[in-house]
């Protein structure tokens, strides 16, 4: 299993989420710059990571989604390689186009830093098929802009889908129908405001995003 | 020229920002403000040949989201003439 991590200046998860996937993968991810303009072949997952990449400029993740390396990730992805984009990662995706909707401002305008209990939605993804919907997820997030808009044509759309996978339980920052993660029509992008990668360690608090990884790289 | 790009939320989507500067205005004892919404100016200094039709791929390829952002183009009045 093959993966990449794309550095953009500003990630900062980037290094968290290379912990994760080689932890359970057993293999050390690429870490790719976003100024080039080819990823390693034969990758099998690409992971866009959290962080304020050129400090959130314009808008979160738009300045990022029009660097060179987004070409080849876009031809990765219509391709079929699984892309994982995680809080800044997923406002990239969106502002790509891979993921419909944005990313606006938390709707009480504060940052939000804490664990959030999600419900796993759709565990019939290759992100998520290692875990029960019945069971409710605690996975921390830290962000300004996660609140997730679409339009009801769009959200309705999603929802018809199955392609809304993980949802708050509480609605902590204004997302249109309590809406944390989406994965794409095909179902090989994933972006969701959680990050799953800072919980694969007990040490940290608690393991609940082990099973994406372990979903994803199986 | 001075070309100058308005970004604006679009009507109906949540603006927490203005929400909060709306909510300033009234603690400083302002009366009748009704609503406020926050938006973006982004001046840009083009070349003269750049047309109106090149302006409007930039806000849709990046200065703008469309999804959630409308924009509008103030063009100078002497470039105006030169397209009319």
């Amino acid at each position: 299993m093959q993966s990449a991590v794309i550095v953009f200046p500003g990630s900062n998860c980037d290094r968290d989420m290379a912990v994760a996937l080689e932890t359970v993968s057993g293999k050390k991810p690429h870490m790719v710059w976003h100024g080039d303009s080819e990823l390693p072949a034969g990758l099998d997952v690409i992971a866009v990571p959290g962080g304020f990449s050129y400090g959130d400029y314009l808008r979160s993740g738009a300045m990022a989604s029009r660097s060179n390396i987004i070409k080849p990730v876009i031809e990765a992805a219509t391709r079929g390689v699984k892309i994982l984009g995680v809080c800044n990662g997923f406002q990239i995706l969106t502002e790509t186009g891979l993921l419909p909707g944005a990313l606006m401002r938390n709707s009480n305008i504060h940052f939000v830093c804490k664990d959030a209990a999600l419900d796993v939605v759709n565990s019939n993804t290759i992100f998520t098929s290692g875990y029960d919907e019945k069971t409710p997820v605690s996975i921390p997030v830290a962000h300004h802009d996660g609140n997730f808009f679409a339009d009801d044509e769009v959200l309705d759309r999603l929802e018809g889908q199955n392609q809304v996978v993980f949802r708050y339980r509480d609605n902590i920052n204004g997302s249109s129908r309590n809406i944390a993660g989406i994965v794409n029509e095909a179902g090989n992008v994933l972006g969701m405001m959680p990050h799953p990668e800072r919980a694969i360690d007990e040490k940290h608090g608690g393991t609940d995003g082990l099973a994406l990884f372990e979903s994803l790289l199986s | 020229m001075k070309v100058r790009i308005f970004v604006t939320l679009k009507q109906g989507v949540l603006d927490p920002q203005g929400k909060a500067i709306h909510h300033a205005l009234e603690s400083l004892d302002f009366s009748g403000v009704n609503d406020v919404r926050a938006g973006k100016l982004i001046e840009l200094d083009l070349d003269p040949s750049v047309g109106r039709e090149e302006i409007e791929k930039m806000c849709d390829k990046l200065l703008a989201n469309t999804v959630i952002e409308n924009y509008d183009i103030e063009m100078p009045e002497s470039a105006l003439e030169t397209v009319s």
